[in-house]
């Protein structure tokens, strides 16, 4: 589709004038060209950057003398076990039934709900929530339930080393 | 009856104006795009609600994948100088051509004897490695990624005067006590407070 000038010349004798070319280009190739890259580009680059959550660990050091009792009317455990099961009990192991739980919106993000406000209606604290992994419950459990306490709003969390007890009720369930 | 003769136009339609867009949203996207990093261990990182972006600077990754860990920490001053200060600590001397080539890799996971042999090898060779992951055994009172992290964060203090930042980056379906065991190498160190990598999802009502 380029286009060339060839008009002129036409005359008979006279000056020998040499042939002017257009300088217009067909850019419809080129054009082509860029949005084919463009696309390219757009497709490969990840514009979302990964994001970060903050995790803030108790501390371990074995000589701390700040150690703040907590109540166990006011304490909930989450007992994190295999295939994306978990379980939780308000208070002691052992004393209070624990109930099966699954992650999400019906399971255990209802349940914080739950037990926040009864708690706070009961006792006039706010919740306490203990997480326990097990070694059987994998990575994406731990982070969905410190999300699941992102999302309730509880701000008083802490991941802790699971007990004897406590495991033996997740075997008991057959969770582990 | 007279036909009415319409006039015939070019079809041609001048693309200087659609060629410059098109090169400039190019140049952008050019620009913009960041090349994606090797990572030696794959791991793919659980969605949460988060929207913390991480930052560029003075910020390390540890990532767990595998029941492996590599390591990562951003700047490539820092590394050199994380690099020489491992070298000292452990009776190593690297070239300054291995120092170059480590500061120019941005995550690892190999353990400290292995480094040498590692850095020596030429760029094509060293994608080929096998990425054994870096110990991590919680009842020595020294394994090797405490001391990475220790050297990192002393490094990251003296070169920019400012905390080293430390993120966990683990892939999903990595079971817990992997992960447990790097958290309790950080915690030995009095790092309490520690970011999780996720991806980004949207809260479900």
């Amino acid at each position: 589709m380029a286009e060339l000038d060839t008009s002129g010349g036409g005359k008979k004798g006279g000056k020998v004038r040499s042939k002017k070319a257009s300088t217009r280009v067909d850019l419809t190739a080129m054009v082509d060209l860029a949005f084919l890259l463009i696309t390219f580009f757009i497709l490969t680059t990840t514009l979302q950057k990964p994001k970060a959550m903050d995790l803030a660990m108790p501390d371990k050091d074995d000589n701390t003398k700040q150690q703040l009792p907590v109540k166990e009317s006011s304490t909930m455990t989450i007992l994190l076990g295999s295939n994306n099961k978990l379980m939780w009990f308000v208070g002691i192991p052992g004393k209070t039934p624990p109930t099966q739980d699954n992650y999400g919106k019906n399971g255990i993000r209802k349940s914080l709900i739950e037990q926040a406000q009864k708690i706070k209606a009961a006792t006039g604290e706010d919740m306490m929530v203990i997480v326990k992994p097990s070694d059987k419950s994998v990575y994406d459990n731990m982070v969905t339930v410190m999300d699941e306490l992102n999302i309730t709003g509880n701000t008083k969390r802490a991941i802790v080393d699971i007990t004897k007890p406590e495991l033996d009720l997740l075997i008991r369930e057959k969770l582990y | 009856m007279s036909r009415v003769k319409v006039a015939r136009k070019s079809t041609a339609i001048d693309m200087t104006a659609m060629c410059d867009v098109a090169f400039l949203l190019l140049t952008f996207f050019i620009l913009s795009a960041k090349p994606k990093t090797q990572e030696p261990i794959p791991a793919d990182p659980p969605a949460s609600t988060a929207t913390f972006v991480i930052p560029d600077t003075d910020f390390s990754t540890l990532t767990v994948g595998q029941g492996k860990v590599s390591f990562n920490v951003q700047g490539d001053d820092v590394r050199r100088e994380t690099l020489m200060k491992i070298g000292q600590d452990n009776g190593i001397t690297f070239t300054p051509a291995e120092i170059q080539a480590f500061a120019t890799t941005e995550s690892f996971g190999i353990p400290i004897g292995n480094l040498k042999q590692y850095l020596s090898l030429p760029g094509d060779q060293r994608s080929k490695f096998a990425q054994t992951g870096i110990p991590v055994d919680t009842t020595q009172a020294n394994s090797e990624l405490a001391q990475w992290v220790h050297a990192a964060r002393v490094v990251n203090g003296s070169l920019h005067g400012v905390d080293l930042k430390i993120a966990i980056k683990g892939d999903g379906k990595e079971e817990y006590p992997t992960i447990h065991k790097v958290i309790v190498t950080l915690q030995k160190q009095k790092v309490n407070k520690f970011s999780l990598i996720t991806s980004l999802k949207t809260v479900t009502k």
